[in-house]
Parts: C-alpha cells; structure tokens; sequence
C-alpha cells in the first residue's frame, strides 16, 4: 500500500479511534464479510489436496487408492466438507455482486444486472456439468 | 512521475481466481472430498485420471488454475490480517508470506504436473 501515490496510512494529525480488533462481531453483515473473507483459507486447501490427488495418480495405482482411502479419514472428510461451504459461500456471492462489477452494454444501453448474474450461475451450472461429466464419464 | 503501482495487476489476478475457484472449487471439493470418500458414486479409475492428466491441455489448464486460485488466496488473505485483524504494521512481512507462498506454491504445481508420467 505504501507505493500508492498520495497516500499515508498514518496520519499524526488526524484523530482515529481504534476499532476493536474484534470488530466483526459487531453486526450479521460484518461476520458474513470476515467469513467470506476466510474463504481464502479453505481456497489455498483446496489446491493442496488437488495437487496432492494429481502427486498421487502420478506415482501409480497404489497411490491412488491410498490417496482416495485418506480422504475418507474423518479428519481429511470434516476439512473437506468445511472447505465446501466455505467455497460454496464464496461462488454465490461472488456471483451475487458480479453485476456490480460487470457493466455490460449492448447497442447502448446497460445489460441488467439480473441478466449478468443468471447468466453467470448458468456458467457455474455448465462448469459443474462439465467436470462432473469428465470425471464420472468413464 | 509517480511509480505504477502493481497493485491493479493483483486485483485483476485476484477477480480471475476468484472466478475460476467460484466456477470449479466446488465441484471439485465436493467429488473428490465428499462424494468419492462416502461412496456415493464410485471414483473414476487410476488408469483413466491418468489420461485425462497426461492430455498438455489439461497440465497447462491445471496449472493456470492453481496458480490463479493461490494468487486469489493469497490476496484475500492479505486483506483478512489487514481489515479483520489490523495487522497494519506488519504489511511488509504479510505481503511476503502472502504473495511469496502463491509463487512458491504455484512452482510445486507446475512441478508436479509437470512429471505427470
């Protein structure tokens, strides 16, 4: 933030009470917010045990099966139903505030915003189909 | 002349890792992390998930969204320490825990898709 031009996060002069660090607590809307942003936790996860399926289908039919038989240890099955929400949460209102973020126009005029949110939960529907069809199509 | 800030480049991977985790994350999450686990539908094969990882498009798909999706992680955590805890005073050290674990992490990625046999 520091090379920003024009901006100093401390100013002496001004009077600036401080928050609690708990802040979030404080309202519904406050701890959906820190909860969205928590999402980024379960995200880097999600990765992590991708990467650790592709590391396991590269070493071979054993690892596989190992991989698979781990992921249904409680512990690995409770962090992984965990992240699921989490990402779930993020996908819906990520896709909730895309009209906010997405001004389309057409022949001059603005798309409407509920077009450009149904129209990305339709490619969130076509994701979904698509891999599971890739994966369950064997 | 004022330096051009990186941060619009972070916000621009940030939106595109959001996307790509938003439209994929749960699926995935939830074959390979519920479905498969409770047998509720059987996993594809070994040999199977192979080919499918073999395919250059799919290494080089992969990569990208991993990267990206660890770029997104990265990013929003940065701003969880900053706005959610007030963590203002470590900003040097957070940015580089942050943005340096996405880079790190997104050099194993490429590793390990890259020996896919």
């Amino acid at each position: 933030m520091r090379a920003s031009a024009g901006y100093t996060e401390y100013h002496p002069r001004w009077l600036r009470r401080r928050k609690s660090t708990y802040w979030w607590l404080e309202r519904v809307s406050y701890l959906a917010f820190i909860l969205r942003e928590l999402s980024s936790i379960f995200v880097v996860w999600t990765v992590a045990f991708l990467l650790l399926l592709v590391h396991a289908v590269s070493q071979g039919d054993n690892a596989y099966r190992h991989f698979l038989s781990w992921s249904g240890s409680p512990l690995v099955l409770l962090l992984n139903l965990t992240s699921l929400l989490f990402v779930v949460f993020h996908a819906a209102t990520w896709f909730r505030l895309a009209p906010q973020a997405m001004v389309v126009h057409v022949r001059g005029r603005r798309l409407p915003g509920a077009w450009i949110a149904v129209s990305n939960y339709l490619l969130w529907a076509l994701a979904t189909a698509l891999v599971s069809w890739l994966l369950l199509g064997d | 002349m004022a330096r051009r800030s990186i941060e619009p480049l972070l916000w621009l991977l940030f939106s595109a890792g959001g996307v790509l985790a938003a439209l994929l994350g749960p699926i995935f999450l939830l074959l390979f992390g519920v479905v498969f686990p409770l047998g509720w539908l059987s996993p594809p094969n070994h040999e199977y998930l192979l080919s499918v990882l073999r395919h250059p498009l799919a290494r080089v798909f992969l990569f990208a969204f991993f990267a990206l999706l660890l770029v997104h992680g990265a990013h929003r955590f940065r701003y969880t320490l900053y706005d959610g805890l007030q963590i203002k005073h470590l900003n040097e050290f957070v940015n580089l825990l942050c943005y340096g674990g996405a880079i790190v992490g997104s050099a194993v990625a490429a590793y390990l898709l890259w020996r896919v046999p």
